[in-house]
């Protein structure tokens, strides 16, 4: 168990530190995937460690999510870049006072 | 050292390095490809911790749909080397100490918890976390949740055509 949440954390962290050092809004995206990854390894360590399916069951929709999420995500970055011809986030900061 | 922990570990290294590549590389498309590597890593350690049915899902779901969606919008948009701006330097130094931070806690916490008594890699009852044993809970306990999970992916897929459609201007 513990040499799994290890992992689990330290994957999640290589994802937060992508989100924030990266520019590129789909590489960001993409830790954001890595981050949901370690989160689901450590749900899965807990199913088996406690002897509970529902962990299990749990990953499952946190999958049904991410797959909704990467699509309207997805669309969203095609839209930004359609009006504005980039995807830096860096450039995308109309509202900044 | 068992033969589970060895494995673990070989897997762990393998995952660990290419989360670190695709933060690093410079190209989208290699960000994307490693991140299928890791993925897959993380499928094969479903496997070990006897979890057969959600391994298969993570394959089939995250390395097969969403990556290719992710490729398909890199090629889509060319931008493959977009990292234009260079970032504030203070940004970077404070992500690292945050995410120095963030590390250290996650491990306190995992050496805090109480271990396993039957330890990491035990024995375990046949057929847990198989289709079979898995549906049989998804279609009990949760079946409301499934349901709503299916109303969620159908807002999802009507919002994508919306967000991503073409405006006619005429």
């Amino acid at each position: 168990m513990t040499h799994i949440l290890v992992l689990s954390g330290v994957l999640f962290t290589l994802g937060a530190l992508g989100v924030l050092i990266r520019r590129n809004a789909v590489v960001m995206f993409m830790s954001v995937e890595l981050m949901l990854n370690a989160a689901n390894l450590a749900f899965v360590g807990f199913a088996r460690s406690r002897e509970v399916l529902g962990g299990q069951v749990f990953v499952f929709f946190v999958i049904a999510v991410a797959a909704a999420e990467v699509a309207v995500g997805l669309a969203l970055i095609v839209s930004i870049y359609r009006s504005r011809s980039s995807i830096d986030v860096d450039l995308v900061s109309d509202l900044k006072g | 050292m068992t033969i589970e922990l060895a494995i673990f570990l070989g897997l762990a290294a393998v995952a660990i390095s290419a989360s670190i590549a695709m933060l690093v590389s410079r190209n989208a498309v290699y960000s994307a490809l490693f991140l299928v590597i890791v993925f897959l890593t993380v499928a094969v350690l479903y496997l070990l911790l006897s979890a057969p049915f959600i391994a298969m899902v993570q394959v089939a779901v995250y390395a097969g749909a969403i990556m290719v969606l992710f490729i398909f919008v890199i090629m889509l948009l060319g931008t493959e080397n977009v990292e234009s701006t260079p970032s504030h330097r203070w940004q970077f130094a404070a992500a690292l100490v945050l995410s120095y931070a963030l590390i250290i806690q996650f491990i306190v916490v995992a050496f805090v918890l109480p271990a396993d008594p039957a330890g990491e890699f035990a024995e375990i009852a046949e057929g847990f976390g198989s289709p079979a044993s898995v549906g049989t809970l998804l279609f009990n306990e949760y079946l409301i949740p499934f349901e709503v999970t299916s109303l969620l992916l159908l807002a999802a897929m009507v919002g994508a055509i919306v967000l991503a459609r073409w405006e006619r201007t005429t």
